[in-house]
């Protein structure tokens, strides 16, 4: 039952979510790099976007925090590492320069794939094919620290 | 600076937002989980897989969103600029990234600048300043 339950309440989160993207402006490329064009001519539209969803999601998180387990009785599992390493900075570096390649973010792709842009294909797998080389570098790394 | 009054949507994207922090609420409360998009997708790459229904059904209401509004007559109008070349290039360094940094706008950007982690603080900045410059770049150095 809990299993139905969470996976019913996951579904219309990833809905909701696919829903603000889309109603927020983000989900177009060509905004995400007008907010990032600081030189050129600014749109600030995804501060405000950031904004609401922390304004909201501070509010989840200060009684999430507070708790073991889900309103639905599944774990609370939030992450516990709080180091910044150089790992966590030269990821998000890299991340940040594929952002900046071509304005998509993880979400915001999906968003386009659904609505069947070719190009959004071809982002989101080029986007797991980086995802499975992190994946064998990390089997490949854990495989040469067991030997 | 320059504001681009004419593209500027400071209502529709504050409204967009509230609504992916509900989402985001949503999913911590019920699920106890961080609605981190290029988590929940890595989650379902790594091996032992970890309890990949609720990943599934995340996913699926995501792409559920511009294809039940299509259905409903209003495609979801996307711009993109970028050529085959970046957007291939992009896509791989965007999920290499992602992976290193355990997150990426929505895992450190949204839920980890809610719950005032100084970890995805500190990934935000990096790549919102990684992007900054790539379009500067990009825009003003090489395209001129």
């Amino acid at each position: 039952m809990t299993a139905l339950m969470t996976r019913l309440a996951a579904l219309l989160a990833g809905l909701l979510f696919g829903i603000g993207l889309m109603v927020s402006g983000m989900a177009t490329p060509a905004k995400v790099l007008s907010f990032l064009d600081l030189a050129g001519r600014w749109d600030p539209s995804l501060a405000f976007v950031m904004a609401g969803a922390i304004a909201v999601g501070s509010m989840a998180f200060f009684v999430a925090n507070r708790r073991n387990s889900s309103l639905l009785g599944a774990p609370m599992q939030l992450p516990a590492g709080t180091a910044i390493t150089s790992r966590l900075i030269f990821g998000s570096a890299v991340f940040g320069i594929g952002w900046g390649l071509a304005g998509f973010c993880p979400g915001p792709a999906l968003i386009a794939l659904g609505a069947g842009y070719p190009k959004a294909v071809g982002f989101v797998a080029a986007m797991i094919a980086g995802m499975v080389i992190f994946e064998l570098a990390e089997r490949a790394k854990a495989t040469m620290q067991r030997a | 600076m320059l504001i681009d009054v004419i593209h500027f949507t400071p209502g529709m994207s504050l409204a967009g937002g509230l609504v992916i922090g509900i989402a985001a609420a949503l999913l911590v409360l019920c699920n106890g989980r961080i609605a981190g998009i290029s988590g929940i997708i890595g989650g379902l790459l790594s091996w032992p897989r970890n309890d990949i229904g609720w990943r599934i059904a995340f996913l699926t209401g995501l792409l559920g969103a511009p294809v039940a509004a299509s259905v409903l007559g209003r495609p979801t109008h996307v711009d993109i600029e970028a050529g085959w070349g970046a957007i291939l290039a992009a896509g791989f360094l965007v999920g290499i990234g992602t992976r290193y940094a355990s997150g990426c706008t929505s895992g450190h950007g949204v839920c980890g600048l809610s719950r005032g982690s100084v970890r995805s603080l500190a990934a935000t900045a990096t790549f919102m300043l990684a992007g900054i410059v790539t379009v500067f770049v990009e825009r003003h150095l090489i395209g001129g």
